[in-house]
């Protein structure tokens, strides 16, 4: 009993980092119809610089506002310099495109830091907390890291449906041309849309680094889970994105507790075979394809 | 006389492809006895870098669909190779390759059927998602798959009637070099066939093919398992020639460098594969070569063809949607073409930049076939 | 206020506008009549920049604004109501409008205003644009262009679809408009006679070439005319 506490716990813990993965590529799917598999790469590299911020300073706070702060740098130029000129190509340009920049981005932070993983360091206590006799697993930094995916989610929720340049910005997703006709720029609108998502991403990245350790390709099978949990949510949908990654990360998190980790990544392909055959297009998809 | 036979060659794609493949085995040949036992292991290389290329370029040129899988193929065809090959079954090399190609095609059926149902970015994760899990099962039955040690493989035994003193290299590249072929072989009659014009018509218009009759879904299932089972052949020569099959072997890597290996070659060209193959064999020697003349650190030598690999497919994407064997032909179509095809791009025109990218195979040697 | 000169627009091989010169003056409608494929969507789109032209200019109050891009044009003071209305169903009323008026800031249409004119609006404000009507979503069309207090409207068959009952209605407001806000309206209509009866001018267009301009009580009467190139 104390197991499957522990497992549902640690699988909330981790669902909350998977949902924001799945956030980064549902903002960037929803305004490009690109799904971005160089999401794992570019908050690999900005978890590097927050881990170098955090080594010289000191300072755990500094190195998470630098993080998001080169994410929201490097998702922009991410945008203008590599998708803007796929963006009208056919999918499988942009599918070619950002596993091209997954791969360099990789081969880069293993030229600057190696490719021997390393530690880095949480924001709080890494003991589980003291129920009665019982030390669960999970810890303060658990909550922490529930508590700060729930502010981005509100966060983006509030800029989405609240502020004018969420207007803009999802009018520029659901009908690129006719927001161009009312005077948005939209190519501006996709540029911030990447920057919130790297930035977003960029998050996860921190988040997730403490269990997984910090190397060129420790985050990939965070991108392919983040990726099944944002399908499972439909793709364009961010609360889809969040119960996505939510129910996937409880599900990993038994198959995990009760069968071996090493089975995850396979379990998360086969959760995502299944999900697509019953419903191709995800399971909480408002909206229909719009490319056939 | 000479003219009449020219004829027949042209109007028979059997005998077309059998001189194809008759040429490139002599010349192999000829090749192999001249060269080191270093270059001897490079074309073995090479040549299953091929069989896994052509198999994939064959997917996403004729039929429209990409893979990202195709290192977890190779896996299974590594692995099966390697179970066959050693005591308990003992297989000798050509059955083993055979075992390894009818394992990956049991695997490619259904995995085919699955991406069949799927389009663009979801195949892609999809398959990118299999990449990633298949190798982890060598993890969770180490006892049968050697965990991440994997397992060792007996260097291939020359028959023989070549001679005691024939090198194992030479033997390798024999070995490997042949399963090329038969690769060359299969696609070429394959791409050529009713086959392989239903794949481009579904490839050019997935409701016009089903509107005349196709089976969309069947046609989409049959090149993936295809392209599987050249993955499967690539693999189990990859273990017969290196004598490992191990997940370290197989990394998310593996398939990311096969796609800059298609795309460089072109998406759908055959002869594109070749070149593909090449670099992906050449390239680290290359670039080993110019870290250690620039005496640059471990780290930045390792990582520079991964670097050069992704580099390729962005530059790729950025000026050649085609790859080498589509900028060819570019060029071959004549420069007012081409300047008005890079207008079209340049302009908001989805339209050209689409008949662009997705072309390849079709025009040049569907002309060669039906002149 | 809003001119064409000699404009002319490609696709590929084909001349979708071929040299087409007008003027649109201040509080005036001019309609652009054609049949299917006469070019009148690309002309329009030629003008908001949607789509570039091949040679010729577009002035605006002098300004030369051929090759600007949408959203500067948009930004300048022309609005342009798409062809199938170009509602964003994903959005509520209120949204879709709201949008209209971003780029100006401050200086925005009160949305008030804009109800005023149009009260279904008020009563949907609140629902998506999904389920509206294909009136009131020419409505809201209309409206929505009308909250960046344009300077030119663009209006790309409004009548398409609609009652008749309805496309007197919208061809009234169009008129009230033009006098009441001194917008320039350029309307394309394939609906010849309801376009006449509020246009200051009349423009035929025949594969994208202007081949009859006059006043629209001579195109009007102009049987011969309207029957050779619309087809009654």
């Amino acid at each position: 009993m104390t197991k499957f506490i522990d497992l549902t716990l640690n699988g909330i813990s981790t669902g909350a980092i998977y949902a924001a993965v799945a956030l980064a590529l549902v903002l960037i799917w929803r305004s490009t119809r690109i799904v971005n598999f160089a999401q794992g790469a570019m908050l690999m590299i900005t978890t590097f610089i927050a881990s170098a911020v955090i080594n010289s300073s000191g300072s755990y706070v500094l190195g998470f506002v630098v993080a998001l702060a080169s994410g929201l740098v490097l998702g922009a130029i991410v945008e203008r310099v590599a998708v803007r000129p796929v963006e009208n190509a056919p999918p499988l340009n942009a599918v070619i495109m950002t596993l091209g920049l997954y791969t360099l981005l990789v081969a880069v932070a293993g030229m600057i830091w190696g490719n021997t993983p390393r530690s880095f360091p949480a924001a709080f206590s890494l003991r589980g907390y003291r129920v009665g006799a019982t030390n669960l697993l999970f810890t303060p930094n658990d909550t922490f890291t529930v508590l700060v995916v729930i502010a981005v989610a509100v966060a983006l929720a509030v800029l989405f449906r609240g502020t004018s340049l969420g207007l803009r910005m999802r009018a520029a997703a659901f009908a690129p041309e006719v927001a161009r006709l009312l005077g948005v720029r939209v190519g501006r609108m996709l540029t911030v849309g990447w920057a919130l998502a790297a930035a977003c991403g960029a998050m996860a990245g921190v988040l997730v680094a403490p269990s997984v350790f910090l190397g060129p390709n420790s985050f990939d099978p965070i991108l392919i889970i983040g990726f099944v949990a944002a399908v499972l949510g439909g793709l364009d949908s961010p609360p889809g994105a969040v119960i996505g990654g939510v129910v996937l990360g409880l599900a990993l998190s038994y198959v995990s507790g009760y069968e071996g980790s090493a089975l995850v990544p396979l379990a998360a392909l086969v959760i995502l075979v299944i999900v697509l055959m019953i419903r191709p297009t995800g399971l909480f998809s408002a909206t229909k394809e719009r490319r056939v | 006389m000479t003219s009449k036979l020219v004829g027949v060659f042209r109007g028979s794609t059997l005998l077309r492809s059998l001189a194809i493949v008759l040429v490139a085995g002599v010349v192999l040949i000829v090749v192999t006895d001249s060269v080191s036992s270093y270059r001897n292991l490079q074309i073995a290389y090479g040549a299953y870098y091929f069989c896994v290329l052509a198999g994939l370029t064959v997917l996403a040129g004729a039929s429209g669909q990409i893979s990202l899988g195709q290192g977890a193929f190779m896996a299974v065809g590594g692995y099966t190779f390697a179970k066959l090959n050693a005591s308990p079954v003992g297989w000798s090399v050509f059955p083993s390759l055979s075992g390894a190609v009818a394992a990956s095609i049991l695997i490619g059926i259904p995995v085919g059927v699955a991406a069949s149902r799927l389009r663009g970015p979801y195949l892609a994760g999809a398959t990118l998602a299999f990449a990633v899990g298949l190798p982890a099962l060598a993890d969770k039955f180490p006892a049968f798959f050697g965990g991440e040690n994997g397992l060792i493989v007996n260097p291939p035994i020359a028959p023989p009637w070549l001679g005691a003193n024939f090198q194992l290299e030479r033997w390798e590249a024999w070995v490997a070099c042949a399963g090329a072929l038969v690769v060359v072989f299969v696609l070429y009659n394959l791409t050529h066939s009713a086959v392989g014009r239903s794949w481009r018509a579904v490839r050019d218009g997935e409701i016009a093919a089903s509107l005349s009759g196709l089976r969309v879904g069947r046609q989409q299932a049959l090149a993936f398992t295809i392209s599987a089972s050249c993955a499967g052949l690539g693999g189990g020569l990859l273990a017969a020639v290196t004598q490992v099959a191990s997940p370290g072997a197989f990394p998310l890597q593996l398939s990311l460098t096969l796609l800059a290996g298609v795309v460089i070659g072109g998406l759908g060209s055959l002869a594109g594969a070749v070149w593909g193959a090449a670099l992906l064999v050449f390239l680290p020697n290359w670039t080993t070569d110019i870290a250690g003349s620039f005496s640059l650190s471990s780290n930045v030598s390792h990582n520079l063809p991964i670097a050069v690999y992704g580099l390729v497919l962005i530059v790729a994407m950025l000026v050649w949607p085609s790859g080498i064997q589509g900028g060819v032909r570019v060029i071959k179509r004549g420069a007012g073409s081409a300047i008005r095809s890079r207008r079209g791009r340049g302009s908001a025109e989805p339209a050209t930049a689409a008949s662009e990218a997705t072309e390849p195979i079709a025009d040049e040697e569907m002309n060669a076939s039906h002149p | 206020m809003l001119t064409l000169e000699e404009l002319t627009t490609d696709y590929g091989p084909i001349r979708a506008v071929d040299r087409v010169t007008l003027e649109v003056p201040e509080g005036t409608v001019t309609a652009v009549l054609g049949a299917n494929g006469a070019g009148k969507t690309s002309l329009l789109r030629t003008v908001c920049g949607l789509v570039r032209p091949t040679s010729g200019h577009v002035r605006m109050e002098g300004e030369d604004i051929t090759r600007w891009a949408v959203e500067e044009i948009v930004r300048f003071g022309i609005a342009h109501v798409p062809e199938g209305r170009g509602v964003i169903t994903e959005l509520t009323v209120q949204e879709n409008l709201r949008l209209g008026g971003l780029w100006r800031g401050r200086d925005a249409m009160p949305i008030r205003e804009v109800y005023e004119l149009f009260p279904r609006l008020e009563e949907r404000a609140s629902q998506p644009a999904s389920r509206l009507s294909g009136g009131e979503r020419q409505m809201l069309s209309i409206g929505r262009a009308l909250m960046g207090r344009p300077r030119a409207l663009l209006l790309d068959e409004p009548s398409l679809g609609l009652a008749p009952v309805l496309v007197a209605q919208i061809m009234s407001m169009v008129r009230r408009l033009a006098d009441t806000l001194g917008l320039a309206v350029l309307l394309v209509e394939q609906n010849a006679r309801s376009a006449l009866s509020i246009a200051n001018r009349g423009v035929v267009l025949s594969l994208g070439r202007v081949v009859a301009e006059r006043d629209p009580q001579q195109l009007v009467a102009d049987d011969r005319l309207l029957h050779a190139y619309l087809g009654f």
